[in-house]
């Protein structure tokens, strides 16, 4: 591993700030899918960027919005390379994260920790009940899974564990 | 003959079939359920097809005999019950076949381990469809039983090892026989019987030797790409 110069790192703060493209209320860096900036020539830079889901359609949106502001700040070339191992998995997304993705009224994913996935209860992120149903393992993005609160019988999307 | 094309074929051709559901699904859940998994199955596709060469070219330019997929992916969906039949036995599959891919140090190890991940939530669903239709009322467990049976001679092909790929094909086979055996009781449904492994097994997927229906699919996503050569978003 090489240490990163001053500037990589500089970049690395403006391309994690990117907002995340299907849920903006979380960026890059707290989602956990920026793998690394590395300065490789005069005004060439390579990012390196994982996604959350084989399929995510969002990665190229995310790859031409890391893009512009990394040309914003004067990067001529940057090539945003997409790598799948080691694969992403929901305990990257940061505290941080996971307390605005709840601010947002969808439950975050909880913590895998070790190969045995944990089965705590799910929280509403309305109300805070722990009393919840599943009604769909698929909802609006490949990432998230449809659940109901039956304490206040609002339904709410939950990022499940990967 | 390039395991990556086989793999990628069985992705794109799945996620294919399973997009014709759109509009169609018996309720808005499965609808964004199928799709979901329609997007995973390309996902997978378009890196397993990249590293053959070009994804496109190889999507939307090859003629029939050249696709290497099961003759299981490319049968049409029938109803539900069937459409969660083909969903059993290929997630079931995909799901072994990757857990040992992921562990060995191939080329397909880092794709495999990614997705892995999003199969295990497909074959989940498939297999709580097919305890909810077998164990459900006596029309749905028929469906679902005459979806099975449909499709069972289609899943001998399942354990033809693909060269280049390695996977211990005999564990396979008998693990997901297994598996497959251990949810059909749970669903209260019957072990299909017949042939998987006779002369009356079908099969030839993987030589390039395809059922009448993949033709018309193949024609159909292919079309604009060759009406409009090289048409973009």
């Amino acid at each position: 591993m090489v240490t990163a110069t001053p500037l990589e790192a500089e970049l690395m703060e403006l391309a994690g700030a990117v907002p995340d493209p299907e849920m903006p209320m979380v960026s890059l860096a707290e989602l956990g899918v920026l793998r690394g900036v590395h300065l490789v020539g005069p005004g060439r830079v390579q990012v390196e960027l994982t996604p959350t889901y084989t399929g995510c359609p969002a990665i190229e949106t995310m790859s031409s919005d890391i893009e512009q502001v990394l040309h914003e700040r004067g990067i001529a070339e940057v090539e945003v390379r997409t790598v799948l191992s080691p694969p992403w998995s929901t305990d990257a997304i940061t505290a941080e994260g996971r307390r605005k993705l709840a601010e947002a009224g969808i439950a975050p994913p909880r913590d895998m920790g070790g190969p045995v996935p944990v089965t705590l209860a799910i929280r509403c992120p309305h109300c805070g009940s722990t009393e919840t149903t599943l009604l769909s393992r698929f909802s609006s993005t490949a990432c998230k899974a449809l659940r109901r609160c039956d304490s206040c019988r609002e339904p709410f999307d939950h990022f499940k564990e990967l | 003959m390039s395991a990556a094309i086989a793999l990628g074929d069985d992705a794109l051709v799945l996620s294919q079939r399973l997009g014709e559901w759109a509009g169609h699904a018996p309720v808005l859940e499965e609808e964004v359920a199928l799709a979901n998994i329609a997007l995973d199955l390309l996902g997978q596709a378009r890196v397993l097809l990249s590293m053959a060469g070009d994804e496109d070219e190889l999507a939307y330019l090859r003629e029939e005999r050249a696709f290497r997929n099961l003759q299981l992916v490319e049968q049409p969906n029938g109803d539900f019950a069937q459409t969660i039949a083909r969903q059993l036995y290929f997630s079931t599959y995909q799901e072994l076949l990757y857990e040992q891919l992921a562990d060995g140090d191939s080329e397909f190890a880092p794709l495999a381990a990614k997705a892995l991940k999003e199969v295990v939530y497909h074959r989940d669903h498939a297999e709580h469809w097919t305890l909810r239709l077998g164990d459900g009322t006596a029309h749905s467990r028929e469906r679902m039983q005459l979806g099975l049976n449909t499709l069972w001679r289609y899943t001998g092909e399942l354990f033809e090892p693909i060269e280049g790929c390695p996977a211990d094909w005999t564990l396979l086979r008998s693990r997901w026989q297994a598996r497959i055996g251990s949810i059909l009781e749970r669903a209260t449904l019957a072990l299909p019987e017949g042939a998987r492994h006779t002369a009356w097994a079908a099969g030839g997927g993987r030589q390039g030797v395809h059922t009448e229906p993949f033709g018309r699919m193949l024609a159909e996503m292919q079309h604009l790409h060759r009406s409009h050569p090289g048409a973009t978003w």
